[in-house]
């Protein structure tokens, strides 16, 4: 499995009628989580997110290209 | 500073009424005429109901305004006959620039999508649309414009609303059946009557210039996060007509809004920004804080609330005046069944009920982009930059840069004026969706679709051929009192005897309404699909006007 790059998001049911919404709906739940949390609370938060993902996705391979991907930028 | 523009000043006239000593009985008086109540005013009188409108000035919006004006308020001008002097001033813009810090993370070119009357914005200092449409205003009978003529008191009672109003020469009453507040943000009418907007302020301040550039510049959106000239907050730079650019800084909650205006202080700002080299002189500049609110209903008796009177949101994606004018299209032909007593007075609640969803798609959207411009935590501001950092090489990380969205019109799907589909149908217009526009031929002259629609209930009915059509079936569609005129879209061109008929000339109306022959559509007079079938049927069609117009 190829890491997807391109615009993926959507959720199940929902009609769109903006390309922007989905995206858009994704990053305000992501903002929210963090409402109200320390710094130190956030990042583990960050870290408990990124291993539920993980876990998710399953494919090792993928998930290598991301990090990789991930800390070239950094 | 320098001047591009020089403000109108209308004429203030004597009111007959102060000398006769009497009251003025209208059935219909707007207060405000911002571009918003002057656009209903044009609204209600396309409707045929005369309008008394009042304003306390006697110009046009002055200094740093409205700059953005969207497709459907395009149209909706188009209607009210100002959209061709607004797109034939305005400027259109499709390249987009994203800065990050020093670097260009990325830049767009939005294409506008062919096979549609107007593009997706154009870019016009407030003031001009507003002389637009005073200008419009000026030539239609029905419509009595006073400047200069202030509301001062307001009280209402079950069949109208008594106004005084204050001149130079003294008060005099006003006795309305209808009132419509259009007085703007700070609303006078909206305090007189003792009534709420919810809402919060946003802690930031803006520093808002607007200035000449001497030489050429890129007619393109710049917008900055974090520059070097201006570190840990946003800068966006926008083109406007008569080389006239906007530029926005961000000033952060704790800037002195006096000094940040001096120009001894906002002329270093712009030349960190442009280079030394570049000419340029003042033309406004103001510091701006922004609200997001609006009211819990936007009619309340007797009284309509339009435009910011109703709901006010934050500059990011130019959802004000745009929004005001989509007010005015849903309200006018309600309030003409209403008062021709065709429809209960209900029919006004679902004004409030469609404009207070738009409402909130737009205080979201507005919310959205200015929490991602402005992080309002350590967690926010590393995804926002890491979103940035992502931008540049992968097209996810740029749909989610959200530097201001679009303003688009709301699909009032859930609307209790829609008739739900019987039938199924592809696409996107279905019920409570605003018309897609489609390139048509109409007694062998090129047009518009949206151009043939609007101001009065349409059945579009989509035939192959309109020698087929039962012209008598057509041609008197009269529904317990509403005149439905048929339209007939053919896929052929022929006239259809007294009908009006458009020709799908290349096929894109028949495939933006998933269209097949004997497809009918019913569309609303705001230009909204109300119901839709795949064959035509008497009674389906009056049961679903009589839903649109809030009978059932
Ligand atoms: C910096 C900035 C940028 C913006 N950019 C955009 C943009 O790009 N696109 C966009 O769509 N919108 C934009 N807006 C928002 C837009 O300017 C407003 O939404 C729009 O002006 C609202 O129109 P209105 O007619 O409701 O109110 P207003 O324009 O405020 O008009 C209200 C009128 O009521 C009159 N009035 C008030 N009280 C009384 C009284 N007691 N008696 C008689 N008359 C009275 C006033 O004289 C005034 O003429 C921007 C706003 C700002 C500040």
């Amino acid at each position: 499995m190829a890491l997807n790059l391109k615009p993926n998001l959507a959720e199940a049911g929902k009609r769109y009628f903006v390309a922007y919404t989905p995206g858009d709906d994704f990053y305000e739940s992501l903002i929210n989580a963090h409402r109200d949390l320390s710094d130190e609370q956030s990042e583990l938060l960050n870290a408990r997110l990124i291993l539920l993902l993980a876990n998710h996705i399953g494919d090792i391979g993928t998930l290598r290209e991301a990090l990789a991907i991930a800390r070239e930028g950094v | 500073m320098l001047n591009t523009y020089t403000y109108p000043k209308y004429e203030y006239r004597t009111p007959p009424e102060i000398a006769a000593g009497k009251a003025l009985k209208v059935p219909v008086v707007i207060v405000g005429a911002g571009p918003v109540g002057l656009g209903m005013a044009l609204d209600l009188d396309l409707q045929g109901i005369p309008v008394l409108l009042l304003d306390e000035d006697d110009t046009v919006s002055i200094g740093s305004r409205g700059v953005c004006y969207a497709k459907r308020a395009l149209e909706i001008l188009d209607r009210y006959g100002v959209g061709d002097a607004v797109c034939a001033k305005g400027v259109s813009w499709n390249v987009g620039r994203t800065f990050f810090r020093d670097k260009e993370v990325y830049n767009f070119n939005l294409v506008p999508e062919p096979d549609h009357h107007r593009p997706g914005m154009v870019n016009l200092q407030q003031y001009y649309l507003e002389e637009y449409l005073v200008a419009r205003a000026a030539t239609r009978p029905g419509i009595a414009l006073r400047w200069k003529n202030k509301v001062v008191s307001v009280t209402q009672g079950d069949s109208g609303a008594t106004l005084t109003v204050e001149t130079a020469d003294g008060m005099y009453t006003v006795e309305a059946d209808w009132l419509i507040a259009a007085d703007g943000a700070r609303s006078p009418i909206r305090r007189m009557l003792g009534l709420e907007v919810e809402g919060k302020i946003f802690m930031d301040r803006f520093l808002i210039a607007d200035v000449v550039m001497k030489a050429d510049f890129p007619a393109e959106r710049w917008f900055w996060f974090d520059p070097p000239f201006h570190p840990n907050q946003s800068v966006l730079l926008h083109k406007q007509t008569d080389s006239v650019f906007r530029i926005d800084f961000q000033l952060g909650w704790d800037a002195d809004p006096d000094e940040e205006k001096k120009p001894e202080k906002v002329i270093p700002r712009i030349k960190a920004m442009l280079g030394d080299a570049r000419e340029f002189e003042l033309e406004w500049v103001s510091v701006y804080t922004f609200q997001c609110r609006r009211m819990a209903k936007f009619n309340h008796g007797r009284v309509l609330f339009v435009g910011d009177a109703a709901h006010q949101v934050s500059p990011f994606g130019a959802r004000g005046a745009n929004s005001g004018l989509q007010d005015a299209d849903n309200l006018g032909w309600k309030l003409k069944l209403v008062l021709s007593g065709l429809a209960p007075p209900s029919l006004l609640d679902s004004y409030s009920e469609e404009r207070v969803y738009a409402a909130d798609e737009n205080l979201m959207n507005s919310t959205r982009s200015t929490d991602f411009i402005t992080p309002k935590s350590r967690a926010s501001r590393t995804f926002r930059n890491a979103v940035l950092s992502l931008a540049k090489d992968h097209a996810f990380g740029r749909a989610l840069v959200n530097s201001g969205r679009l303003s688009v019109p709301s699909f009032l799907v859930d609307s209790s004026l829609n008739t739900p589909d019987e039938e199924a149908f592809a696409g996107r217009m279905l019920p409570g969706a605003p018309l897609d526009d489609a390139p048509i031929e109409k007694g062998g002259a090129p047009g518009w679709l949206l151009q043939s629609t609007g101001s009065r209930f349409r059945l579009l009915v989509f035939v192959d051929d309109p020698a087929a059509v039962d012209a008598a079936a057509l041609s008197a569609l009269d529904c317990d009192g509403i005149r439905v005129e048929p339209l007939i879209v053919s896929r052929r061109a022929l006239s259809a005897d007294s009908l009006t008929c458009l020709h799908d000339v290349r096929g894109v109306a028949f495939q933006r309404y998933d269209a097949r022959p004997g497809t009918a559509y019913l569309i609303r007079p705001d230009q909204h699909v109300a119901a839709r079938w795949r064959g035509l049927d008497a009674a389906k069609l009056r049961a679903a006007v009589a839903r649109a117009c809030g009978r059932s």
